[in-house]
């Protein structure tokens, strides 16, 4: 009993923690994430696979997410291809970042195909959420 | 004569002397030398400067925003048509932005455009010919051809003839005037 209340309290502080930090476009993104059946999410998880590498036939034949965004998500990134600049990911460093669920959506259909060869499951774009917005 | 009258004649000179330099500057064209005063007859910069926020944002964050006057309006259908293969790069759009788009290149693209470069870029192309890239044009390479590949291909702050602005200080603007250019690590470019 006192191990299920205390789950539940933890769990409980989790949940208020997520959604504190949380911009309204993320909230809404993992509603439409947990609804399709994802989560819990993790930004563990998320930063891990932000830094795995995926090989690829054409340049750059190892991609990851931070090919271009760097390892840092307060740092500036670099377009692999054209070199222009990509401002910070982070929303605590570049406020305009998370905000727009439309733009997130699209970036992530680019960037998943681009980096993974394919479309990011609900689960792992939650745990990206999770991850960026920390 | 009166102080008066000396300032005003200063004056007037001045201003038709700059007006004149002014000319020179922003219409003057690069090598062309299409005989008489052409410049003075240019009533039009290079091409028309990007007016269009939607196309700015979403194709300017990975790239420098190509004025849609520097190619003709049956590349850019071809282009749009194909953006999930975007010279490699997956650049996928909702139905509705790449409409929204596509009207936008289309109406400014260089078949349509009485930009004097836009003219001139759809002007050289063969009528079966639908170039995706600017630099495969044939107006594009007769401009470039002196140049050197050091200059542009091997030089680390460059790297290629995609990157309009890394040379033509003021393409953002649309224009790209000779005596503009400045390559990084070599300095200004006249022939």
């Amino acid at each position: 009993m006192m191990k299920i209340l205390t789950t539940l309290i933890v769990t409980g502080f989790l949940l208020t923690a997520q959604s504190a930090s949380a911009s309204p476009a993320v909230e809404a993104l993992l509603k439409v994430y947990s609804d399709a059946g994802a989560g819990p999410f993790s930004a563990e998880a998320g930063q891990r696979m932000w830094t795995e590498k995926h090989n690829h036939a054409e340049a750059p034949l190892e991609r990851s997410c931070s090919t271009c965004h760097t390892s840092n998500l307060a740092d500036s990134g670099k377009h692999a291809k054209t070199q222009k600049v990509i401002k910070p990911m982070a929303p605590v460093v570049n406020a305009k970042r998370l905000t727009d669920t439309k733009e997130i959506e699209k970036w992530f259909m680019r960037n998943c195909k681009w980096t993974f060869g394919r479309e990011c499951s609900a689960q792992e774009k939650g745990d990206f959420l999770l991850y960026i917005q920390k | 004569m009166k102080t008066y009258q000396k300032i005003l004649g200063v004056v007037a000179i001045t201003a038709s002397t700059t007006g004149l330099l002014y000319s020179a500057t922003v219409y003057g064209d690069d090598d062309d030398h299409e005989g008489g005063f052409g410049w003075f007859k240019q009533s039009k910069l290079d091409v028309a400067p990007v007016e269009n926020a939607v196309y700015r944002a979403e194709c300017g964050s990975c790239h420098f925003a190509y004025q849609p006057g520097l190619l003709p309006e049956k590349s850019w259908r071809k282009m749009m048509t194909g953006l999930e293969d975007h010279f490699g790069d997956n650049a996928e759009l909702s139905p509705e932005v790449n409409k929204n788009i596509l009207d936008y290149l289309v109406a400014n693209s260089a078949d349509k455009s009485d930009y004097k470069r836009s003219k001139k870029i759809a002007g050289s192309l063969k009528q079966d010919e639908v170039p995706l890239r600017i630099s495969d044009t044939v107006y594009f390479k007769r401009k470039h051809n002196e140049i050197p590949a050091r200059y542009v291909a091997d030089n680390k702050d460059v790297g290629s003839y995609s990157k309009c602005a890394a040379c033509h200080t003021r393409a953002e603007q649309g224009s790209y005037n000779e005596h503009e250019v400045k390559i990084p690590g070599v300095g200004r470019w006249e022939d």
